[in-house]
């Protein structure tokens, strides 16, 4: 069991995608103009990566190694198809916000990158609580980098404004802000938190 | 003057990396050396252009007619993937060396975002100043070479600024990655300045 909870947790610090590993920049820096927006991007991406993560590692014994990416690929684009079903169906004003990205994920290199290094040698358990740990390090990291964006940008917090009107430094929700923040959070996250 | 304002746009505009946030981890890969940042945007250039001719008439003919446009994303990304494969076999034949700086980053245009965005923002962009809305063939195909050159030209900019950026001693939690992405961020406010010129 604490092997599994270390999956988790390994998943928040060591192995942050996002300020460790370098993984998934695209949606990292497009879909964080504010902290909601970051929150569901990431909420997203760990839907689709504990599935497919949980079907890869069900499936990687009976595939083939020459066409095993191809497989995965195509495993990865039908959980991503079944997302943009859910997400219109009951989300329909997110997966407007989020757009392009949503079918973007199917090449989010976190995805593909855990199915590669992770699913395809271990059991059906132990691949969920790692594509669980991946995805939540994901989705704190997107919900941080919105979360600042949303302050230096927009004078709010999870749609809370706490400014009053509309003062905020428009640079930062716009695209330079987005490389800007991520750099910055980057060296504080080098400074505090990585253990060399 | 469609196609002017569709080049303009694609270009320097909605610039495809520093604007539309596609295709950043090869940006952020290969934009070590001037040489590989080239030959890494002229291979994503060819890709692009041709992914874009295939998706097109296979969204066109085989996805609309029979209703299953719900099907796009699998259908694209397998077409993407095989060409790549294509491309990478061709280019091992035609020019080793360039396939050896290439290294792992030609494999890699498969999971290169920029090459499914650009071919899903052709099927279901609208551009206000296309009349109609969407993209023609003709208009699609140079939507994505130009397009691929804003990448090109973003990643050529880059690669000498990061060229520079080596010689220079930063603090030791700037190096790397860190540094390189402020400098990108800087890049973009310059950029920003194209913002507004065609909507």
């Amino acid at each position: 069991m604490s092997n599994k909870f270390k999956l988790i947790t390994d998943g928040l610090v060591k192995n942050n995608p996002t300020f460790v590993l370098l993984l998934g920049m695209c949606p990292t820096l497009a879909t964080t103009t504010s902290a909601i927006n970051g929150l569901s991007m990431g909420l997203a991406t760990l839907f689709v990566l504990v599935l497919s993560n949980m079907a890869i590692s069900a499936i990687a014994p009976v595939v083939p190694d020459k066409v095993h990416i191809p497989v995965y690929i195509v495993v990865i684009a039908t959980f991503v198809t079944l997302l943009q079903f859910l997400m219109q169906a009951y989300t329909p004003a997110m997966y407007e916000t989020l757009g392009l990205f949503i079918p973007l994920i199917v090449v989010n290199c976190i995805v593909l990158g855990r199915a590669e290094a992770f699913a395809n040698k271990h059991g059906v358990l132990e691949s969920a609580c790692d594509g669980l740990g991946v995805g939540l390090g994901f989705t704190c990291s997107l919900t941080v980098l919105g979360l600042v964006r949303e302050i230096l940008g927009s004078g709010s917090a999870f749609g809370f404004n706490f400014i009053g009107g509309n003062d905020g430094m428009l640079a930062f929700v716009m695209a330079p802000g987005a490389f800007l923040c991520l750099g910055y959070l980057m060296v504080l996250f080098n400074k505090y938190l990585k253990k060399n | 003057m469609e196609y002017f304002l569709i080049i303009i746009s694609a270009i320097f505009v909605n610039n495809i990396v520093l604007a539309q946030f596609l295709g950043i981890c090869p940006f952020l890969g290969v934009s070590n050396k001037l040489s590989t940042a080239t030959g890494m945007s002229m291979a994503v250039c060819f890709v692009i252009t041709l992914a874009t001719l295939v998706t097109y008439l296979i969204n066109q003919y085989l996805l609309v007619p029979f209703g299953i446009t719900f099907l796009q994303t699998i259908a694209f990304i397998l077409v993407i993937a095989a060409l790549v494969q294509m491309v990478e076999i061709v280019l091992k034949k035609v020019s080793p060396s360039l396939y050896q700086a290439l290294g792992i980053f030609l494999p890699l245009i498969t999971t290169n975002c920029a090459v499914l965005g650009v071919a899903i923002n052709v099927e279901t962009k609208e551009f206000a100043f296309v009349p109609g809305g969407m993209l023609n063939l003709g208009q699609a195909l140079v939507y994505a070479f130009a397009t691929s050159l804003g990448y090109g030209l973003a990643m050529v900019i880059f690669a000498g600024i990061r060229e520079h950026l080596a010689l220079n001693n930063v603090p030791k939690a700037f190096k790397g990655v860190p540094i390189a992405i402020i400098s990108v961020g800087i890049l973009a406010l310059a950029f920003m300045g194209f913002s507004g010129m065609v909507k």
